[in-house]
């Protein structure tokens, strides 16, 4: 298929390429960052995960309403306003759903696929009943549409550039929580040995509560940028909910940089596959890939060495 | 949004309770005769279907719940508009439809299940359901098992034909083949691209218009792409666009797929005022929520669109809107759906009876002068003479329709030439 084009045309063209795989790279390792501090550091299963993150997309949409009838000034800026929203309204539900629901199963792992995916209807129903059943339209700032010109051409889109800026903070931002700061050990010993930790003073209640906030916070500031990219509806969630898990486990479930390198290697694959075959064939290709390196590694890429 | 809806409703309802009330002391002046207005029940009703002297019943049978429930509360909304509208003038033979609705929840196992609930326990001499073509099929045994009458609203595929569904949509070549003709002619398309969700539906349309393509126009599809549904990341496909620089893409994505698509096509810088796309699964519904700026300037391919300029829907829109509220869109299958009740209804009179075998035998023939897109007429294959119109979307969210079909396009869901 390519012996017709220049190669001019063609090397452009590997460059945008190139730029969609990172750009995929990055709403990848978005969506599967919340999922990892709650699924791979937690352990728990969290089948509402895309609901938290359709909830910040929400709040953006309330967001741009509010700011197009009331401060249309500020418009230009409203979606700083909106992912922090999106962050603090996520995150508060998901501490809220931490006390109700999850505190009561951590001993029970698997019950909470269960209660969470029975959690993921109520929620669809909710946004169903309050928003309505059709999707909604979010408006963007005008500086967040369009592409940027590099060359006669070569375009890159700025909405995807913006997306990648969002995940190298978050991700960063995460990191260093993570892994030096004094809340990132608290999580990591409460982690690897909850009666321990505890016994050290370490209030590991609170500290499951902040931490189960935290990874729906950060799903909500993802759904909240995906307004750009995606769809904004009551079932809007379950479309990412499956890749979402797949990064997740394929990296290795304890392992923020598993996660990431996961993220990298399943975003490459299917963007260079998506380009030489068809979309569908795209996504068989990378699962059987998937599924083959699991049955080698079934632990994922990355593991944490700790005692069990 | 939503509670905007609800008001609206609420007042419509009180309005309507209103009304009721203040015809009370009418009634004790009628004769007691004026209940049987019509003719006796025994006679128009010889299979036990829910017809009483007053009363007939018929199923609605959507997913209010659910994934789909973005896309069939519109025909929900439209065919209670209709069954309203037949009451108000009398009913059907005298009698006042009354409505069982059930939820088919999304579901299509759930579809099969309220379908024999409708049939079996309240006896519904007809049913307006069904949106998916997965939920028609897997009910379309017990409509034919139980015998009974089902009016199908959405555009859809073709390869089939009932004696117990009237299709109230267009079949695929009644969508596609006109307006792929007006492209090639309006704009010169020699090159076509096709972009599609993967299931049955893209996949017969694409075959249908590929045919076509290469068969009767004597052009070429360079490509020809389908991505699974609920697919968000498109920067691929559309980076091949940009290498391969079809004259026409031609879409059927659908459901949240869709509202991706378009808004990375604009991103990437795919200004739809230059490229020509042409598209036959976007109506004003999912431009709601694509949003009016990310798809201005494409073409959707449909039967009917909100923004039509004639009496019959000037009407439609209005009654539409007091009963649902000023905001609600009006798409394709909304409107397809608002005709079922009504050629439900002229077929039962023109049978003289409620009997599903003889109403079906009436349908062939029927005409409804009145229907919001203009004249259709039921073809004896059970689908409808339709005209294709092709129409530009705006950014306001509605269409601008730039061409009509002069002739009704005879349905032909066994299309010859081109499986």
């Amino acid at each position: 298929m390519l012996g017709d084009y220049s190669l001019t045309d063609l090397s452009s063209i590997f460059v945008m390429q190139g730029f969609a795989g990172l750009i995929l790279f990055s709403v990848y390792t978005l969506m599967a960052l919340g999922l990892a501090i709650i699924f791979g550091q937690m352990g728990v299963i969290n089948m509402a995960h895309g609901e938290f993150m359709i909830l910040g997309a929400y709040m953006t949409y309330l967001c741009s309403g509010f700011f197009q009838t009331y401060l249309p000034a500020l418009f230009p800026a409203y979606f700083f306003v909106a992912m922090a929203l999106a962050f603090l309204a996520s995150g508060a539900l998901g501490m809220l759903v931490e006390w109700a629901l999850i505190r009561h199963l951590y001993k029970r792992p698997l019950d909470t696929l269960l209660a969470t995916w029975g959690l993921s209807l109520i929620l669809q129903q909710a946004y169903r009943t309050i928003f309505g059943p059709r999707e909604v339209g979010v408006e963007l700032p005008a500086w967040l549409i369009g592409s940027v010109q590099v060359t006669d051409t070569i375009e890159i889109p700025i909405n995807g550039m913006f997306v990648m800026g969002v995940t190298t903070l978050i991700t960063v931002g995460v990191a260093l929580l993570m892994y030096r700061s004094r809340f990132g050990a608290q999580v990591r010993a409460v982690v690897q040995n909850r009666p321990m930790a505890g016994a050290v003073g370490i209030d590991t209640e609170k500290v499951d509560r902040l931490t189960f906030g935290l990874g729906c916070g950060i799903a909500g500031i993802a759904g909240s940028a995906f307004t750009m990219v995606g769809s904004t509806g009551p079932t809007s969630g379950q479309l990412y909910i499956v890749d979402t898990f797949l990064i997740v486990v394929f990296g290795g479930a304890a392992s923020l940089l598993g996660t990431i390198a996961s993220a990298f290697s399943i975003s490459q694959t299917q963007s260079t596959l998506e380009f030489f075959l068809s979309g569908s064939t795209a996504k068989v290709i990378t699962l059987l890939a998937v599924v083959g390196i699991l049955m080698l590694r079934p632990q994922g890429l990355f593991t944490l060495k700790v005692r069990r | 949004m939503a509670e905007d809806k609800g008001n609206g409703l609420q007042s419509a309802l009180r309005r309507r309770l209103l009304m009721g009330l203040a015809g009370v002391p009418a009634i004790a002046l009628m004769p007691r005769m004026s209940f049987a207005a019509g003719p006796a029940t025994a006679t128009v009703n010889t299979t036990g279907l829910a017809v009483t002297d007053t009363e007939v019943t018929v199923g609605i049978l959507h997913s209010a719940t659910g994934t789909m429930a973005i896309s069939e509360t519109g025909s929900i909304q439209a065919e209670k508009l209709a069954i309203s509208q037949i009451n108000e003038a009398g009913g059907v033979l005298g009698r006042k439809i009354k409505v069982i609705q059930e939820d088919g929840a999304s579901d299509w196992p759930t579809f099969a299940e309220k379908a024999k609930k409708l049939l079996v326990n309240d006896h519904c001499a007809a049913v307006m359901g069904c949106w998916t073509s997965a939920s028609r099929k897997a009910a379309l045994p017990v409509f034919e098992q139980y015998n009974g009458l089902l009016y199908y609203p959405t555009f859809y595929e073709g390869l089939e034909q009932s004696k117990n569904v009237i299709y109230t949509g267009q079949e695929a070549t009644q969508q596609i083949l006109e307006s792929l003709n007006w492209v090639a002619k309006e704009k010169g398309a020699k090159t076509f691209f096709f972009i599609g969700s993967d299931y049955i539906w893209p996949r017969t349309s694409n075959k249908i218009a590929r045919k076509h393509i290469e068969n009767v126009l004597k052009t070429k599809v360079v490509g020809e792409e389908y991505f699974p549904l609920g697919h968000t990341q498109f920067n691929s496909v559309i980076n091949k666009l940009k290498l391969t620089k079809p004259d026409v893409i031609f879409t059927d994505v659908v459901g949240g797929s869709n509202v991706a698509f378009y808004k990375q096509l604009k991103a990437a810088g795919i200004d739809l005022s230059k490229q020509t796309l042409l598209t036959i699964s976007v109506t004003e519904d999912e431009i709601d929520g694509i949003g009016g700026d990310n798809i201005a300037g494409a073409y959707s391919c449909m039967k009917y669109f909100q923004s039509l300029k004639n009496a019959n829907n000037e009407k439609f829109v209005a009654a539409f809107h007091k009963m649902w509220g000023e905001k609600t869109v009006i798409g394709d299958v909304t409107q397809a759906a608002y005709l079922g009740p009504f050629l439900w209804k002229m077929a039962v009179e023109k049978a003289g009876s409620f009997d599903v075998d003889k109403v079906a035998a009436a349908s062939a023939g029927i005409e409804f002068k009145e229907a919001p897109e203009g004249y259709v007429k039921i073809h004896p294959n059970h689908h409808l003479w339709s005209k294709t119109r092709v129409a530009k979307a705006l950014p306001s969210g509605q269409f601008e329709v730039v061409y009509e079909s002069p002739e009704l396009i005879e349905p032909n869901p066994f299309p010859k030439g081109y499986q």
